[in-house]
């Protein structure tokens, strides 16, 4: 018993530790030599030497990136904050455009699963459009919202076509599990259940509510929590492209300054946050399949 | 004594690739107010087939099913099902699970009686204690209860009961009849019930029901069980006809499991194992009560 636990946290860091030596491995390091130049004065030289000379190892990685991790909060301008002030710019349009994938995806998940029409009508269309890359969606978007301009009494634009390009293409990539998570659910109902509602002559809505949604759930919160995964992956890539401020957007914009410790800073953060995410989704499903 | 419930030149047929498949046809069976009527045959001889006709569940292909005076068309309250699996909502407790069909049959009482109506039935069969308890913490026999309670709780003008003691063991089985013949005692439902159990069927009903075999299963031979009520399994077991009255639906139920259909335009179904259904003659039966 306690020999799992211990396992449990132990090997964890492990494989952990492993994957920093091989990056320690692989990193530039700094090597300074003294040599004599063309003129013969001995000057300082630091070169970096290594099978990736450009990027830097862990330690170099820390005290770079140590003012963001440190300061998580500090806004020192709209594309130079502090770490989790980016995750926060991030998870907010992400809980946006999550919250409308979520409100348009479940309805048409239990037309497609209630209605065989419907499901024939969709499915191809549906199966057509799913495969597509957010880097797809994100140019249609801008065209698409090219009008949006909602400005604040200033003349500040507090939301524009980006922002709802950027919204509409993370509810677009989003949808999709819960679309068809929702559908199966609905089709796997047991035939007993909705005997009852037959049996009791529930009215459509209290069928709805007191039946389906309930017997539906457990799949749909399979679907909700994939849902929310490809969500957090598709903000990175519309705020790459719209350069909004955000760990994606702060991740480009270090890649066009050469600054190669602060995108580990992004990946690293990028996986944390997906991780919990999924982490506390799955704790919530977990509770919804118990019943 | 007028019918209650008249069913005539019911059928059920099922359109196929080969051609009809005749489930059921011609089959004619009258129950007067207050009688319990078993439905018995072989598996898949299509007495669920009748019941489920009966419930609304399953379309009718030909005849009718009259119910007080009225054609049946669809499935609703006025009958109460039980089904063979409970069927119970598992994420609303035994308690919801009834008032859900109170609430929609008596929607004009007060909420207050709603609940009382559902406490009534769920303590009668039992369940005082574990009312609230959701079907997962509840046994296979408890869920029954619940599924019996409920049904009894519409105040439904019939009782369909659909081989609903198949899945218990023995013990609770004979607890369940128990329990279900007094509240219908009380309560003077009509009831028709389909079973497999030669002795379930001859412990519960005033007319046995025997089918013959499908396809094109119809109305085989009616055996009236005129053992006085109340009654007690045990009296009722060493009743001088009890065995004769066992003797005859068994062998009905052997001939006609050997009995090749004729007049059928399908290849019949293969028949399924020994002809008696081996529960039915069980010797522990004998002695358990």
């Amino acid at each position: 018993m306690n020999k799992t636990k211990f396992d449990s946290i132990l090997l964890p860091f492990v494989g952990i530790a492993a994957c920093v030596f091989i990056w320690w491995c692989v990193a530039g390091k700094p090597v300074t030599k003294q040599v004599r130049d063309d003129f013969g004065d001995v000057v300082t030289v630091t070169s970096r030497v290594g099978i990736s000379a450009d990027l830097p190892g862990p330690i170099e990685t820390w005290h770079k990136t140590r003012d963001y991790i440190l300061k998580p909060f500090e806004k020192r301008g709209e594309l130079d904050q502090g770490i989790l002030a980016f995750t926060w710019l991030s998870l907010k349009l992400v809980a946006q455009g999550y919250c409308i994938a979520l409100l348009v995806g479940t309805p048409i998940g239990f037309c497609l699963g209630l209605s065989k029409t419907f499901s024939k009508i969709f499915d191809p269309i549906i199966q057509i459009l799913r495969p597509v890359s957010p880097l797809a969606w994100l140019p249609l978007g801008m065209v698409l919202f090219s009008s949006v301009k909602i400005s604040d009494a200033a003349g500040h634009v507090l939301f524009g076509a980006i922002d709802a390009a950027a919204l509409f293409t993370i509810a677009v990539c989003a949808m999709w599990p819960t679309v068809l998570n929702t559908a199966v659910g609905v089709r796997a109902i047991p035939q007993d259940y909705l005997n009852v509602a037959k049996v009791l002559k529930l009215s459509r809505a209290k069928t709805l509510c007191k039946v389906l949604v309930p017997a539906t759930l457990p799949y749909m919160f399979t679907g909700f929590r994939l849902s929310l995964g490809i969500a957090w992956l598709v903000i990175v890539a519309a705020e790459m492209l719209t350069g909004r401020p955000g760990v994606g957007g702060f991740l480009w914009q270090q890649y066009n300054a050469q600054s190669f410790a602060h995108i580990i800073l992004c990946i690293l953060t990028i996986g944390v946050v997906g991780f919990v995410l999924d982490r506390l989704m799955s704790v919530v499903e977990r509770r919804f399949k118990a019943v | 004594m007028s019918h209650y419930l008249e069913l005539s030149q019911l059928a059920k047929v099922y359109p196929t690739p080969k051609g009809e498949a005749v489930i059921v046809k011609d089959f004619d069976l009258k129950i007067a107010k207050g009688e319990f009527v078993s439905l018995i045959g072989h598996s898949g001889c299509g007495k669920s087939t009748v019941l489920s006709m009966v419930a609304g569940l399953n379309e009718i292909s030909g005849g009718a099913v009259i119910l007080a005076g009225k054609e049946i068309t669809g499935p609703g309250p006025d009958r109460g099902i039980v089904f063979q699996s409970p069927c119970l909502l598992p994420w609303m407790t035994a308690f919801e699970n009834v008032m859900l069909g109170v609430n929609q049959v008596f929607y004009t009482a007060a909420r207050i009686e709603r609940r009382e109506i559902a406490e009534y039935y769920l303590s009668i069969v039992g369940l005082a204690e574990s009312m609230h308890k959701r079907p997962g913490e509840l046994s296979q026999g408890m869920r029954q209860r619940v599924g019996i309670a409920r049904a009894f709780a519409l105040s439904p003008k019939l009782l369909l009961l659909d081989e609903p003691f198949g899945m218990l063991d023995s013990l609770t089985r004979f607890e369940l009849q128990q329990v279900l013949i007094e509240l219908w005692r009380r309560e003077k439902i009509t009831a028709l019930m389909v079973t497999h159990d030669v002795d379930e069927a001859l412990f519960l009903s005033d007319r046995v029901v025997m089918m013959t075999n499908g396809p094109a299963a119809e109305v085989g031979d009616i055996l009236e069980v005129k053992f006085p009520r109340p009654r007690e399994r045990k009296e009722v077991m060493e009743h001088p006809d009890y065995y004769r009255l066992r003797e005859h639906l068994i062998t009905f139920l052997e001939v006609h499991a050997h009995k090749k259909r004729k007049l059928v335009d399908v290849p019949p179904a293969p028949s399924g194992g020994s002809p008696i259904q081996p529960e039915a003659i069980e010797p522990q039966r004998f002695c358990a009560a």
